[in-house]
């Protein structure tokens, strides 16, 4: 019983959607996350929906599509008021999502994966017939994607462009795109989005774009609309806003932490951390990471740029002893390091690791003893402690909360009750108070508002005019470009490329990061 | 660098003298105890149900329970006699658990405890002072133990295996290896329907606390719950287990040294049970033999579970169960009910307490951080 595969409307003959929210409204108990939204998205248009973390985008697109149902409000789809209760009735609309991260089976091929996200897949499948139709499908899309190898294979460029051919292929006509770009290199992100742009102008799709990129924004969108704590507090075409309209629709009025001035590193400074030689396996265990010679000087940031995946996890592990490299060495000025607590203190070493609260947080423990993971076993002479010092503890917690700005409702409330912000502050007062002189850094702002990722890099930029060595591992660009001294690249678990940041170019380091070395 | 706050909090040092922390405190130390009771009642109440539907009086049972249990200073004995291994093998769960790690395999640590005891004991019995014998009964036992446990946290960090598993596995290996050394070697010649290891004489056998009819085991079970919960609170090695526990990756950036804490902790773990078998034969049985594998091991679990692993909590919950367990016979005797009913309440309280597991935050009387900050 297989039935016929005909029942794909070619692509052509449907019409982009647009749709419209009229005052939508979502409360979480007391709290308001979306408050009184209007947004309108004629058909055939590519708008941008800009906000920083917990302003409400994610919120406002899962009323859309159906994950949430608002408290206040409705949706409308080509002028008709609909009442969308599921995901599956937003599909039926024509209202499809592409996610962040890739939601394709990696063993899969590409034209496996499509046809098993249809509803309607026959117990047994025609695959003949289905590639047939596939491939006159394809025809009609602007991408061209090698749909009989397996996504595992993919270039991250390619499976983004298979999740969208996918959402079309499913016969959706509004796609919300959520930071579509994040896994991809600047060049890949131009071509995937110059493409999605040139379908919504031919008037066959309508895109909502949630991006933090403003030249992303300005560059593909047609108008924009700027959400900020539940509210719409802006709303336009591109053409008519600057870049800092949008931010301060954003931000508002806060006033952001500024850079120190980057004091010169002297020509004379000593080499802090020097990686020579090493190979350790990756999390596949398939293949090597390959770090040849990278060195890190007291007063520099050395930034490692990359798409993720290409081994930066992997090496900041073999630097924090919890992976074992199986040949080569790692040195802390000048002597072999292995990343045993004698030694990391010794030599004032200090990870700050991506994702905070996963990675070097003890969720369920309070902020006062995780704020003491670093010095609860040294006693006032700098000798072991065997009994903790309750009180000290207490002390210690209740200075560095206040110094850094730490909200939190009590210093016994649970870290994991904390905000990402105010829990990437509890981690930067453990570690940066006192002496440091290697400081190693992974995506230290990843998901964090404009405010606490100002005052995060001022707090990295102070370290290292104190003299600090810093290795500051990073999927954004604009990051490392603001903050390095060096750049250098890693793809594919080695580094491939190296260039002093006040002469790099964007391009060449995006080429690098694709594998074009 | 100065950020403006958008929300104005008061400084901590200014909360400082005033009630709040102390409602919190208060607050946060309740939470647990509340749940816990709630899981109880809970339970006692599905239970009531069970016993309902089988015909009998719920109202009758309890008690029955209670007076079997609680009732009299007979019956309060009997409890805190049959609480006292499993302050031992609770510990033995419960100081894993703070590390993260499941590991349900007590009960081979008991018997292999208690066989070790009894085997060191044969050689000195006549030649030294009971004291001395004790003594390196204590120190085998918690040796066997230390190292039967502490197995399965070494095969954990160093090759992968789930120790939950492997405890389980490990504890079948430790029946069988005592059933085969007292039928074998061990075995006292005159142990005849019963194969046991000669029995000690009565001047080695440890024995009540003066005035009541309740061994010395009770005083080492409270004691080394005491011990634990010091060296969990109040040590920075504890400390160090507690961050490894909560998450291991954030022990290992802080250096810490998470595998001598994987198998020091299970090894402690280990030694209390262990040492538990050795007061089975040394203050009950008198010798070893096959009521060791008494499931001391398996309610060490749910004492620990519904103690939340709190060293402190597991005195209170193992006479409570201690007293479910005593007051058995006497159910089985007036209610017809088979002995095996106790058993049901046991596992009916561990699927609700597991349950309740999820409730913990909830509630706003409990959660200060979901209380109006003070102006």
């Amino acid at each position: 019983m297989t039935m016929l595969v005909g029942n794909i409307p070619p692509f052509k003959t449907v019409p982009a959607v647009g749709i419209e929210t009229v005052g939508m409204t979502m409360r979480f108990g007391a709290f308001t996350a979306l408050d009184n939204v209007s947004i309108k998205v004629p058909a055939g248009t590519f708008h941008a929906l800009l906000g920083e973390n917990g302003a409400g985008k994610s919120t406002l697109v899962k009323c859309i599509m159906g994950f949430y149902h608002q408290t206040a409000g409705q949706l409308q789809v080509d002028d008709r008021e609909v009442a969308v209760a599921s995901p599956r009735d937003a599909a039926a609309l024509g209202l499809g999502m592409v996610y962040q991260h890739f939601t394709l089976v990696p063993s899969l091929t590409g034209a496996e994966n499509l046809v098993i996200n249809r509803t309607d897949v026959p117990a047994v499948i025609n695959w003949a017939k289905e590639r047939q139709a596939l491939a006159a499908f394809m025809e009609t899309m602007p991408f061209t994607i090698p749909l009989d190898r397996p996504v595992s294979e993919l270039a991250a460029g390619e499976k983004q462009k298979l999740e969208i051919v996918k959402q079309l292929y499913l016969g959706r006509r509004f796609l919300v795109l959520d930071e579509p770009t994040s896994v991809l290199t600047p060049a890949e992100a131009d071509e995937m989005l110059g493409l999605v742009r040139g379908m919504t102008e031919r008037g066959e799709l309508t895109v909502l774009m949630i991006s933090h990129k403003f030249h992303e924004v300005t560059k593909f969108a047609d108008a924009v609309s700027v959400l900020r704590r539940g509210k719409l507090t802006g709303t336009g075409l591109v053409s008519d806003l600057s870049t800092a309209d949008m931010a301060a629709m954003m931000i508002g009025d806060v006033k952001l932490a500024e850079l120190d001035t980057r004091l010169p590193v002297s020509d004379g400074a000593r080499a802090v951390l020097s990686v020579s030689k090493v190979r350790a396996p990756d999390r596949t265990g398939l293949k090597m990471i390959d770090i040849e010679n990278l060195v890190v000087r007291s007063g520099e940031i050395v930034g490692i740029a990359g798409i993720s995946g290409n081994g930066q996890k992997e090496l900041a592990e073999v630097l924090a002893g919890q992976r074992a490299a199986e040949t080569g060495e790692v040195t802390v000025k000048g002597r072999a390091y292995g990343a045993t607590r004698p030694e990391t203190r010794a030599n004032n070493v200090r990870f700050i690791p991506e994702e905070p609260l996963a990675n070097a947080c003890a969720p369920r423990m309070t902020v006062t003893e995780n704020l003491a993971f670093r010095t609860f076993d040294v006693a006032k002479g700098g000798k072991e402690a065997i009994w903790l010092d309750g009180r000290g503890m207490k002390k210690r917690a209740s200075s560095l909360i206040d110094d850094f700005k730490v909200k939190t409702a009590s210093p016994a409330s649970p870290i994991a009750a904390l905000s990402g912000g105010n829990v990437q502050r509890a981690v930067l007062a453990r570690e940066l108070t006192g002496d440091v002189d290697l400081l190693i850094v992974s995506n230290p702002c990843f998901g964090l508002d404009f405010s606490a990722v100002a005052e995060i890099r001022a707090r990295i930029m102070k370290a290292r005019n104190a003299g600090a060595a810093v290795l500051l591992m990073s999927e954004d660009l604009d990051e490392l470009m603001e903050m390095s001294d060096r750049i250098m690249v890693m793809s594919e678990g080695k580094l491939v490329y190296e260039t002093p940041a006040r002469e790099a170019d964007i391009s060449v380091i995006g080429a690098h990061m694709a594998g074009h070395h | 660098m100065t950020i403006e706050a958008n929300v104005p909090i008061t400084p901590l040092s200014e909360q400082a003298g005033q009630i709040r922390p102390l409602l919190e405190w208060l607050a946060r130390r309740a939470e647990p105890l509340a749940i816990a009771l709630f899981a109880i009642l809970v339970g006692l109440a599905l239970f009531s149900l069970f016993i309902a539907v089988l015909g009998k009086s719920p109202v009758q049972l309890f008690q029955l329970m209670y007076a079997g249990g609680f009732g009299s200073w007979f019956s309060v004995q009997n409890s805190l006699s049959r609480a006292a291994p499993l302050l031992l093998t609770a510990l033995c769960v419960a100081l894993p658990a703070r590390l993260g790690l499941v590991v349900i395999g007590a009960e081979g640590a008991v018997v292999l405890g208690g066989v070790a005891g009894a085997a060191i004991a044969l050689p000195m019995i006549g030649t030294a002072p009971p004291f001395v014998v004790w003594v390196a009964m204590g120190l085998a036992g918690m040796a066997v133990g230390a190292a039967w446990i502490g197995l399965s946290g070494f095969l954990r960090h160093y090759r992968g295996v789930n120790e939950t598993i492997a405890s389980l596995l490990l504890a079948y290996i430790a029946i069988a290896l005592m059933n085969h050394l007292i039928e074998g070697v061990l075995r006292d010649p005159a142990s005849l329907n019963k194969p046991s290891t000669t029995p000690l004489p009565a001047e080695y056998m440890l024995g009540n606390i003066p005035g009541m009819d309740v061994h010395w085991g009770l005083v080492i079970g409270v004691v080394a719950c005491i011990v634990s919960y010091i060296l969990i609170e109040a040590t920075s090695f504890g400390f160090a287990a507690r961050i490894a526990g909560g998450n291991v990756r954030a022990a290992q950036i802080q250096g810490l040294p998470v595998r001598r804490l994987i198998v020091g902790f299970t090894a402690i773990a280990g030694s209390f049970a262990g040492l538990a078998g050795m007061i089975e034969v040394t203050a009950v049985q008198g010798s070893a033999n096959a009521s060791l594998a008494a499931g001391y091991g398996y309610t060490g679990i749910l004492v620990a579970f519904l103690a939340r692993h709190n060293p402190l909590a597991i005195i209170p919950v193992a006479i409570l169960l201690g007293g479910i367990d005593a007051s058995g016979g006497l159910i089985q005797r007036r209610m017809g009910l088979p002995d095996a009913t106790v058993l049901v309440l046991q596992g009916t309280l561990f699927v609700v307490i597991l349950f309740c597991e999820t409730l913990y935050g909830r509630f706003r009387l409990f959660n200060p951080d979901l209380w109006k900050r003070s102006a």
